[in-house]
């Protein structure tokens, strides 16, 4: 095979690869060097970061790239008389993601050298270092695989190997009762969608003959025939209706979308760079790509722009705007940092989704490209604000002389054991030592709530299954260091962080003309609008769906602006409200005779300040991608602006030719632009109002005062969906498996009905078995028996004795006699 | 050469008996030289399969389909040829035995009693698996069927668990009770065709079979006294008390849903490499039959409509209750294995729920092995053909076509049967689509063969880690486990790699096959296909019990201190060795299927063009 691998045509082929070897080679072999391990994961994403942005340019240099999209493909699959074929597509929407996601994963990956570095020898974190980065490269290769994936089929194994990337993931800390069931919960809700996804793309691969994206979605004749409701009978949905909702559903899942939407807050378990990776670069934002690479088939036999929907539009529009409110109205109850951040990304997600819904295709992919840098940046600062937090809190409770003693007494112990610092002894003294000091909760930070008895121990009667939900699950549970109650002030300890992740708030609620963010999210409510900007466009039909999209946006965008700028104040501003906000670094912990022993400034800076460089500088490079990211994609007719643009929307003409019918531009309004301008004002305003005075403590939370406690408890339970699943289809699941299908079914019925074959046939058996003895052996062995017997009885006669022999003769001619005289009678 | 090659089935077939000979005659007190020889004769074997199967992939057929057939007198008093012969399904399943074969006689090294009577079992099985999957010839093929049941019986009997002796006698009784009805049916359909065919006597060549069988009954110029009738019984209930024999024999043995309940005991019971050719192997036999006999022989009885309890409104065929019985193995399987507390009973019941994806598949080739056998010029009976299909003749269908086939009459009924034939014609080349159904049933029966060779696979795998940690921790107790993957590191991920395999993870071998199943089946049975789905979320739901309850949780401290002072939990490298290959062949098979698939597929083309007009 001649293949030029330098040709750019081969390069798409080779994005995805370094980090699945990254992930090969660090399981295999190099799991026990740490600094080798994380070198190889760094270096894996950056040729791959390499090579895409290589990719990028050559797309972005392409006049006209839309129609002329390059990729490549294998025969995969023989069946029948057609084949089945793999292979990468490069067209503009592949091309901006390979440059928003390798940017990502790369920040992600530094960011988790220092993260991950800055745990003490004997955590579980540090002890799993190098699988860290093992799980995190097969994410990333996953990741990169679903971006360049020509076909539905390849795209749907990057989402699943990032399915149970994410499970590994949120449960790496697995020794945790949470961190357990949170990876589960997370898998198994997904999963709900996975298969009804699963069936939609047979469904397709069996009415198209196809998977690959160019062949259905850039094909009038096929998006047609699958579009026309004539043709399939379900439900008088067509055949495009029907895949379409199935793929919606999928994105549903792995985008968390409501009603699917409960495991992401649950999510939080996993380490912070994981959150990054599942709610930014990746896996929430696979489910919206997903979703936008489908359109024309979503779209297929209807047209939103004139308000004709199709079903999985509806359900887009409508999922997307309750989800966007829905999980914006939640961000404001939640004072664990990361859950703010949660919620806030399954809203922001829901803006996408409600925009596609629509039709508001390039709204929807800018939305995802600037999201995605504002919200692993916002992720990224959580975790260096958490990392901080946790160190304060140590030194806190035990004050710097005697932390530094008990860190010595680690390292001196890891030399005694030479390879590894890692012993049973060292975690069993870990968890008494927490336990004493009265910070670790069982089942809660540390390792304990487990159900199991070992070997020796005695297994309880009945097999009941433990469904209690674990203390770091419970919905109003928040651990300390995660708490914005207890910060504040941080932004004098953190600086960095601190206006990293106001540039990214300021992204995410959209602070007028200098963020992406506000680009993103202004372009869609423009198109949600033109239902009274436009509203000739729609020719009479009623656009319903813009309607409610339009409303729900603007009033989740308000509450976005609300608990975001709520989040940044608790956090940041005003004085310290708690001890470990006090003491809160990022600092290493850096013994002074090591420090002295430094020869040069630069050495003695990276002992003290390394993991707090690693982990801040990613936080400024996603700074700046969360402000400038949005320039790309200025409406051309912006006032003043235009000028620089040259009438220009750069994004919207190079990301549109990805469909084949370019969607036009709408005609700029300024009213769409007041009114995001109004929902953030009056937002993050009122939040200012609120939290902006400093107060020493926030045991009682402002708004629990302003909408009373019965909502604030409603808030914090997540409105009860997580106990209303468990109570429902978990244990309505679990009770069909364990008493219905097990017990009922398999051993009473079907086992109850063989046995009772057995018996029968048991007792036929044993009856024949008795027939055999009394009749078939009584014949038998009777007919001998009654010769011996009568023998024996004959013997009798023969006595000997004449006088009896001469009665028995008498008697015999007596009875022949009277035999004879009867018969003549 | 060329007569080894012409005669490598048959080497295939003795050598295994030969090996299982020479291993019995071993000295007893020397299990270390059983061992290593048993071992050591299953090679020949994998290597000529692998052989085989390149030949197969790059050979072509004789016209009916198979290569390297051999015949040869055998039996001449009773019609049996000694008739063997591949096919790209039957070579796949013989590679599958021979890959298994090693593996499973590795991990039985940890016998110490009488080592050498399991080994030289397990040789002897091998021999009958891979007589049951060449066999061209139904004495033949009967024979080995019921050879693979004795050394079996044997394995569970003698090296099982706690509760082998029920376990092993229901799984005997239960596949012998199956076998009965086979074997009249054999003889049955054996002496009909003989007479059929004019011959002296019986004859029980499987493709004269697969000619004359199916038509008998639909002929005029039956041989006999009473045409039409068979020992005074009418052809149509002869037909279809032959078609159940069949169809409870390899039902018991997938098994299908709810002839299933043998499994799970007798797969929890078994020594692990029992359990391992049990699983990966012996189950297969039941869905190759339906593949190689049932469906080519019955297809009328399987597809075509009848009547629940005379109501006329519920229809059914049996091509649908065996789909809803496969619908029923993947949904009830799954809930039944995330119910154990047993991690071997667990997996035992995965087979379940695998081997519904299997059975569906099979359903799907029913339903369009008799469409198209109903078109064919033999039979030519669009009427039959379009009720197979699932639709009907209805009178506005007259109306409909009236322009093509210039009918007068206003309803069915007032019809002659020959202008129902043009109208059923008529309607079927326009409504049924010929090509998507054709690609869909190809899709699905590919996917279905895929599958049997991937649940080979992947259960093999999972019971080899089960039974190597039940070896060493002699507990199977999900409740007593938990927190081991800090102790277990190896195993762990070896434990989660062939969890994710058998959950169908998308890049490993169970997900391109079940993928395959749920496309080809979706347009023949849209509702059960999407019922399948809560089975498919279920297995997720299982697997990751298995992984939380073993795996997971904080190090347990009496798991350490029996780590380090009875008996290391970890896999052995014996273990290691022997799994490596399945690891490699189920990421193999996940990343690149068309390693095998165009093997498969031959033959499933094969099938189903064999009618085409």
């Amino acid at each position: 095979m001649d293949v030029n691998w330098l040709d750019a045509n081969y390069l798409p082929w080779l994005i995805p690869v370094p980090p699945l070897i990254s992930f090969m080679l660090i399981i295999l072999f190099t799991g026990r060097n740490k600094v080798l391990s994380h070198s190889i994961g760094v270096g894996s994403v950056v040729l791959s970061f390499l090579m895409a942005f290589g990719v990028f340019l050559k797309a972005t240099g392409t006049d006209d790239f839309g129609p002329n999209a390059y990729g490549d493909s294998i025969k995969w699959m023989d069946v029948g008389l057609s084949e089945f074929r793999m292979g990468v597509l490069v067209d503009p929407l592949t091309a901006v993601m390979l440059f928003m996601v390798p940017i990502a994963i790369l920040m992600i990956f530094v960011y988790s050298v220092g993260y991950m570095g800055a745990y003490p020898d004997d955590d579980p974190h540090k002890i799993r270092y190098s699988r860290f980065f093992a799980y995190l490269s097969l994410f990333a290769g996953g990741m990169l695989t679903l971006v360049v994936a020509d076909n539905l089929l390849l795209m749907f194994m990057g989402w699943e190997i990032m399915g149970l990337c994410s499970y590994l993931l949120i449960g790496f800390l697995f020794e945790k009762k949470s961190a357990q069931q949170a990876a589960v919960k997370a898998f198994m809700t997904t999963r709900v969608a996975d298969v009804l996804m699963l069936v939609g793309i047979g469904y397709l691969y069996a009415e198209a003959g196809t998977l690959s994206f160019r062949d259905i979605l850039y094909n009038a004749e096929v998006l047609e025939r699958l579009g026309n409701s004539d043709l399939t009978g379900y439900l008088g949905l067509s055949a495009a209706s029907i895949i379409g909702l199935l793929l919606v559903i999928g994105t549903i899942g792995k985008s968390a979308q409501f009603p699917l939407h409960a495991w992401l807050p649950d999510a939080m378990e996993g380490p912070t760079p994981v959150s990054a990776m599942i709610h930014a670069a990746a896996m929430v934002s696979a489910g919206v790509y997903a979703v936008i690479r489908m359109f024309p088939l979503l779209e297929a036999g209807g047209n939103p722009h004139h308000a004709e929907y199709t079903a999985p539009l509806i359900l887009m529009g409508v999922i997307g705007s309750i989800t966007a409110l829905g999980a914006a109205i939640l961000g404001v109850g939640q004072n664990d940092i990361k859950r703010v951040l949660a919620y806030s990304t399954i809203s922001q997600l829901g803006f996408m989704v409600a925009a596609l819904g629509i039709g508001a295709y390039v709204a929807a992919a800018f939305h995802l490209i600037t999201h995605a840098f504002f919200k692993a940046l916002l992720f990224m600062s959580s975790g260096a604000v958490i990392h901080a937090m946790e160190h304060g809190e140590h030194a806190a409770e035990h004050g710097h002389d005697e932390h530094h003693a008990h860190h010595d007494e680690h390292a001196h112990d890891a030399h005694a054991h030479g390879h590894s610092s890692y012993t049973w002894a060292d975690l069993n003294a870990k968890i008494e030592h927490g336990i004493e000091a009265g910070h670790l909760q069982p089942g809660e930070r540390t390792p304990y709530g487990a159900d199991y008895v070992g070997p020796n121990g005695e297994l309880p009667d009945d097999a009941e299954w433990k469904t209690s939900i674990p203390q770091g699950l419970k919905p109003d549970f928040v651990a300390k260091p995660n708490n914005i109650a207890l910060m504040g002030g941080l932004i004098n300890k953190i600086p960095v962080t601190a206006y990293a992740m106001l540039a990214g708030s300021a992204s995410l609620v959209g602070f007028p003309l200098i963020t992406a963010g506000f680009w993103s999210k202004d372009e869609i409510i423009a198109d949600a609008m033109t239902f009274i900007t436009n509203s000739g466009q729609f020719e009479g039909h009623s656009p319903w769906l813009h309607m409610l999209v339009f409303f729900s946006l603007v009033i989740a965008a308000t509450f976005t602006a609300f608990y975001t700028t709520r989040m940044w104040l608790l956090t940041f501003w005003g004085k310290p409200r708690s001890a470990m906000a006090e003491h809160a670094t990022l600092m290493n912990h850096v013994d002074e005779e090591e420090l002295a022993q430094a020869q040069t400034p630069l050495k003695r800076f990276w002992l003290q300040y390394s993991n707090s460089a690693l982990m801040q500088g990613p936080l400024v490079v996603l700074a700046f991608f969360a402000i400038f990211a949005g320039f790309v994609g200025i409406h051309g007719d912006f006032p003043v602006l235009e000028w620089f643009t040259g009438s220009h929307n750069f994004f919207h003409e190079f990301v549109g030719p990805s469909l084949l019918h370019e969607p036009a531009t709408i005609p700029f309004k300024i009213w769409p632009v007041l009114v995001s301008v109004l929902a953030f004002s009056i937002g993050a305003g009122f939040a200012y109002l609120v939290y902006g005075v400093p107060r020493d403590s926030y045991e009682k939370d402002p708004v629990q005062n302003m909408v009373g406690d019965p909502v604030w408890q409603a808030l914090k339970d997540r409105f009860g969906f997580d106990t209303l699943y468990l109570a429902t289809f978990y244990r309505g699941f679990e009770w069909f498996g364990r008493v219905f299908s097990y017990r009922k079914v398999d051993k009473e019925t079907i086992d109850g009905i063989l046995e009772t074959v057995a018996v029968v046939f048991n007792n036929i058996g044993e009856a024949i078995k008795r027939f055999n003895h009394v009749i078939i052996d009584g014949v038998g062995d009777g007919i001998p028996q009654l010769i011996g017997l009568s023998g024996r009885w004959f013997r009798n006669l023969q006595s000997g004795r004449v006088q009896q022999y001469l009665l028995f003769t008498a008697v015999m001619l007596l009875a022949i006699g009277l035999f004879f005289v009867l018969r003549v009678l | 050469m060329g007569s080894f090659i012409s005669n490598v089935l048959n080497f295939l077939i003795l050598w295994p008996a030969i090996g299982a000979i020479v291993v019995a005659l071993l000295p007893s007190n020397q299990p270390n030289l059983a061992r290593w020889v048993a071992l050591g004769m299953s090679i020949p074997s994998l290597i000529i399969s692998i052989g085989l199967f390149y030949a197969v992939m790059n050979g072509d057929p004789t016209a009916s389909g198979y290569h390297l057939e051999y015949v040869s007198e055998w039996f001449p008093e009773i019609g049996a040829n000694w008739h063997v012969g591949v096919d790209g399904i039957s070579v796949t399943m013989v590679l599958l035995t021979a890959l298994l074969t090693p593996i499973a006689l590795l991990i039985a090294f940890e016998h110490t009693e009488n080592t050498k009577v399991i080994l030289a079992l397990i040789l002897f099985l091998q021999m009958g698996l891979v007589g049951v999957f060449v066999a061209l010839d139904m004495v033949l093929f009967f024979l080995f069927w019921e050879i693979g049941l004795v050394p079996m019986y044997f394995i569970i009997n003698q090296w099982g668990g706690a509760n082998r002796k029920y376990a092993s006698m229901k799984f005997f009784i239960y596949t012998m009770a199956g076998s009965l009805g086979l074997l009249l049916a054999i003889q049955l359909i054996g002496f009909t065709v003989g007479d059929v065919k004019g011959l002296n006597g019986p004859t029980f060549d499987i493709q004269t079979w697969h000619e004359v069988w199916p038509q008998i009954g639909r002929e005029t110029n039956l041989p006999g006294e009473n045409p039409g009738e068979i020992l005074g019984v009418s052809y149509t209930a002869v037909k279809y008390y032959a078609f159940l024999g069949f169809f409870i024999a390899f039902a018991i043995k997938i098994p299908v849903w709810p002839f299933h309940t043998w499994l799970p005991d007798a797969h929890t019971e078994a020594p692990t490499a029992g359990s391992m050719l049990l699983a990966g192997v012996l189950l297969k036999l039941g869905a190759y039959g339906f593949i190689r006999l049932v469906i080519p022989l019955f297809p009328e009885e399987l597809a075509s409509p009848r009547t629940l309890l005379s109501v006329s409104d519920l229809n059914f065929t049996f091509a649908q209750v065996m789909a809803g019985l496969g619908m029923l193995g993947i949904v009830m399987g799954a809930f039944s294995a995330w119910a154990q507390d047993d991690l071997k009973k667990l997996v035992a019941y995965s087979s379940v729920n695998h081997m519904g994806f299997v059975v569906m598949g099979i359903a799907v080739m029913g339903v369009w092995y008799s469409v198209m056998w109903a078109q064919s010029p033999d039979v030519n009976d669009p009427v039959l053909a379009l009720q197979m299909a699932g639709q009907g003749l209805e009178d506005e269908d007259i109306a409909k076509y009236r322009d093509q086939t210039q009918l007068q009459a206003a309803t069915i009924d007032e019809l002659t049967s020959d202008d129902q034939k043009a109208l059923a014609q008529v309607k079927l080349d326009a409504e049924l689509d010929m090509d998507e159904n054709m690609q869909s049933a190809n899709v699905a029966l590919n996917g279905a063969v895929l599958q049997m060779f991937n649940h080979g696979l992947s259960a093999a795998a999972m019971f080899l880690l089960v039974g190597a940690l039940y070896h060493k921790a002699h507990t199977r107790d999900l409740r007593r486990f938990g927190g081991l993957w800090h102790i277990v590191p190896v195993f762990g991920g070896l434990f989660v790699f062939t969890s994710m395999a058998s959950l169908g993870l998308p890049g490993l071998n169970g997900f391109t096959s079940e993928w395959m199943i749920v496309s080809g089946a979706f347009p023949y049975f849209e509702v059960m296909v999407l019922i399948s789905t809560i089975g498919l979320l279920l297995t997720g739901a299982y697997i990751l019990k298995g992984i939380q309850k073993v795996l997971q949780g904080p190090p347990n401290p009496d798991w350490i201190e029996y780590h380090e002072h009875h008996h290391s939990l970890e896999i052995s490298y014996r273990e290691t060795i022997a799994i490596a290959p399945l690891v490699a062949l189920m990421l193999i098979t996940g990343l690149y299927p068309n390693w095998i698939l165009p093997v498969i597929n031959e033959r499933v083309y094969h099938i189903f063009s064999a009618f085409i007009r």
